[in-house]
């Protein structure tokens, strides 16, 4: 079989999955929803593992496919077909969205089996996992919108899943609006290459690009802007970052696959396929740069003082992205897309970890109230710690190698860019700190009695079902999860879905380590030829200069958070109350949405308000009212001539037959 | 004869029939005067196609006296249906199509 074919199975099971889901689930049995949704990514990953063979076959000046079925559209100078292009960036994407949406759907059938809308998510997940896949394996930017808009959809559509708390659906709300912004930034940046260039297709844009585009030039520029906000939209970087946080109201495994290891990455992958025009606007790259820079800060210093298990993870994975775009921005793609794959990785692990410890605490996701889970969830604490150290960057876990290669990268092209890889190593500091608050809050100490209750009895704690964040009553039929709370320790699918990504976080970096591996980038190889910032690779004794520097911060940082939540607890107090304005402004997320708030909704809603109290009833109503009472006096002149009266009819018609007459006997005389 | 008196008869005829409409109010003595009016027109064309000499107008003719008698079996069918649902025979009283 060619690369292509394979590539388009890759594309095929996800979507057949989804429909066969969707169509068919009424007649499914029982919870085979599950067993379909996670075959049918399994393939996907085996035709993915088919594609990477039949790409690697060939030699690496030609490790790129093009492949189309069909002519999509065409209409006057516009061709666009219905094609892929495999190179060795989009393969390596196609394994890291396969393989770990895999592991999750695996997660997922043990996770979700008490929910009403089992077979539901199970659709919706395999519809996402598709969409990503069109939205990497793209050959034009026609279908990388299409692609983009899809994940768009489905993470709106997961987001919003437990669909009788109103807090679900309206964050699902947000996230969709702010993802459609950015939509309609990617939709502009491809009709301004339309404009500047006259095609579509990849390999043609980046062929023509450099001919048309002198350096910095202003097109240029506004284009990759333009992909920029798409970009941060969909990956949620400053300022388009708000949704990320309230998308953790969907399903853990959502968080875990979409708002962690996928989806969210999407913009990084993006500027790394678009890399030719980004190399003729540096500009812009140093735009991605510098919000990658003020974003991981920014997110850092909120997950340290968020008490919600999963939004202090959400706030992390903003950090993470952060550095990918970094990374891409100063030309260091292969880094990029490394921590994107050991991000997903290990930020997926703790994701369903989390997932484990709330069902444990009955939905509550306040790591004020959990103590002591170590005792009661050994495995679980076992994988949130291996996450944590490879977060945090802790040596030779995987974390380590990707992140301290980014600012390796950044220190070496000196300049301005030292400060940014000098912001990156506080953001690492912070990342340790808050990737450990949590490690140490929730698992030392004594018990909480959900711990307790799972210690002695052997059961999962039962919440009342009310939601924590209204105190709405919980609907169990279709509106929640369900009243039986599944975790790791209890059962198989979950441990199954853990432990291979736990064991990829501890050691994925070994295939990047400095001067001796460096698979990944001699595998993107191909992709970044003749780019020339790609070909910049800092000396070895550098890179472990670097992994040094950012290991002893990781090691610092772990250290600090120990003395801040185990040994001396009374510290993060004093603290709080000692720059009690700067607590003031991480809590409440830097008022980011407040600003937003004030910014865009408030004069949306005045201008509405103004339209209802003024165009509605003058203008428009003016014009239909003005209309409806022409008609009605005009009728109420010849209404009166309706009599009813026969005779009067008659009268009329014998007076105008007369007059007829006349008429004709005057003018003919 | 001149054609003159057959015109002036049909236009009294025409007159004749029309003054009624105008002024009675039973919907049969309306029927009747429709039925003079017509006859009246018919008279006319008679007249003016024995003038010429041309046998057309004894056709129309015919066909408006078929049209007529159609008209006056739905007429009366409505006055027969009025009276039986109690509906005074009363032009002026059914005036139920007022706008």
């Amino acid at each position: 079989m060619t690369t292509a074919s394979w590539a388009w199975l890759v594309l095929l099971f996800p979507l057949l999955g989804s429909m066969v889901i969707a169509f068919g689930f009424r007649r499914l049995p029982d919870r085979t929803a599950g067993i379909i949704g996670s075959t049918a990514i399994g393939l996907a990953f085996i035709a993915g593992i088919g594609t990477l063979l039949g790409l690697l076959s060939e030699p690496s000046e030609s490790r790129h496919v093009a492949s189309s079925l069909w002519e999509y559209a065409g209409v006057g100078d516009l061709r666009v077909d219905l094609g892929i292009f495999v190179d060795p960036l989009a393969v390596f994407m196609v394994l890291v969205v396969t393989g770990v949406s895999f592991l999750i759907h695996v997660y997922s059938t043990a996770y979700m089996e008490s929910d009403q809308g089992y077979s539901r998510f199970f659709s919706y997940l395999n519809f996402f996992v598709f969409s990503m896949l069109l939205l990497v394996l793209a050959g034009n930017f026609v279908l990388l919108i299409i692609g983009w808009a899809f994940v768009g959809f489905a993470s709106y559509a997961l987001i919003s899943f437990w669909y009788r708390r109103t807090t679900a659906t309206a964050a699902g709300m947000k996230a969709f609006v702010i993802n459609v912004v950015g939509d309609i930034g990617l939709v502009l940046a491809a009709i301004l290459i339309f404009r500047e260039l006259g095609v579509l297709d990849y390999e043609a844009v980046f062929d023509a690009a450099p001919k048309v585009f002198s350096t910095d030039q202003w097109t240029v520029v506004a284009i990759c802007l333009l992909l920029l906000v798409g970009a941060f939209a969909k990956s949620a970087q400053l300022p388009f970052h708000t949704w990320l946080a309230d998308a953790m109201e969907g399903p853990t495994p959502v968080s875990s696959l979409i708002h962690a290891a996928t989806m969210v990455t999407a913009g990084v992958y993006l500027v790394a396929r678009t890399w030719p025009l980004f190399e003729l606007a540096p500009a812009a790259a140093n735009v991605a740069a510098i919000v990658g820079v003020v974003t991981l800060l920014v997110a850092g210093t909120i997950a340290l003082v968020v008490t919600d298990l999963k939004r202090i993870i959400a706030y992390s994975t903003m950090s993470q992205i952060g550095y990918m775009f970094l990374a891409v921005g100063i030309g260091a793609y292969s880094a990029g897309m490394f921590h994107l794959m050991t991000h997903a990785f290990f930020k997926a692990l703790l994701f369903m970890a989390a997932g484990s410890i709330i069902a444990v605490m009955a939905n509550d996701q306040n790591i004020d109230r959990m103590r002591g889970l170590g005792k009661a969830l050994p495995f679980t604490a076992a994988m949130l710690v291996i996450g944590s150290l490879a977060l945090s960057g802790f040596p030779f876990t995987s974390g380590w190698f990707s992140k301290d290669e980014i600012l390796d990268f950044a220190l070496y092209r000196g300049g301005w860019y030292t400060i940014l890889a000098i912001a990156g190593y506080v953001g690492a500091f912070m990342t340790a700190l808050y990737a450990f608050r949590i490690v140490f809050r929730i698992l030392p100490g004594r018990p909480c009695p959900e711990a307790e209750e799972l210690i002695e009895t052997g059961h999962v704690a039962h919440g009342e079902a009310v939601n924590p964040a209204n105190g709405q009553p919980e609907d169990y039929e279709v509106g929640y999860p369900g009243k039986e709370h599944h975790i790791a320790e209890q059962s198989p699918g979950m441990r199954f879905g853990m432990l291979p990504l736990g064991v990829l976080a501890l050691i994925a970096g070994f295939l990047q380590v400095p001067g001796v591996t460096e698979v990944v980038t001699k595998f993107l190889e191909p992709t970044f030829e003749g780019s020339s910032l790609a070909a910049i690779h800092p000396p070895v004794s550098k890179a472990w200069l670097g992994l040094l520097n950012g290991g002893v911060i990781a090691v610092v940082g772990i250290a600090f958070a120990w003395v801040f939540w185990v040994r001396r607890p009374a510290i993060p107090g004093s603290l709080r109350q000692k720059f009690h304005p700067l607590y003031e402004l991480f809590v409440h997320k830097w008022y980011f949405d407040e600003l937003i708030h004030a910014v865009i909704v408030r004069p949306v809603l005045a201008f509405g308000d103004f339209c209802n109290r003024v165009v509605e009833p003058f203008v428009v109503g003016g014009i239909v009212t003005g209309t409806t009472s022409l008609v009605r006096s005009a009728g109420a002149l010849v209404r009166d001539l309706q009599s009813g009266m026969i005779r009067a009819y008659a009268s009329l018609m014998v007076v105008g037959a007369i007059a007829v007459v006349l008429f004709l006997l005057l003018r003919g005389g | 004869m001149s054609i003159e008196w057959y015109l002036v008869l049909a236009a009294l005829l025409f007159a004749i029939g029309a003054g009624g409409i105008l002024v009675r109010r039973n919907p049969v003595v309306i029927l009747l005067c429709l039925e003079l009016m017509l006859s009246a027109g018919a008279l006319a064309i008679l007249s003016f196609s024995r003038m010429l000499g041309d046998g057309d107008g004894q056709v129309f003719v015919l066909i408006v006296l078929v049209v007529a008698a159609c008209e006056v079996v739905v007429g009366l069918g409505l006055v027969v249906a009025m009276f039986r649902r109690r509906i005074p025979l009363d032009v002026d009283e059914t005036t139920e199509l007022r706008g």
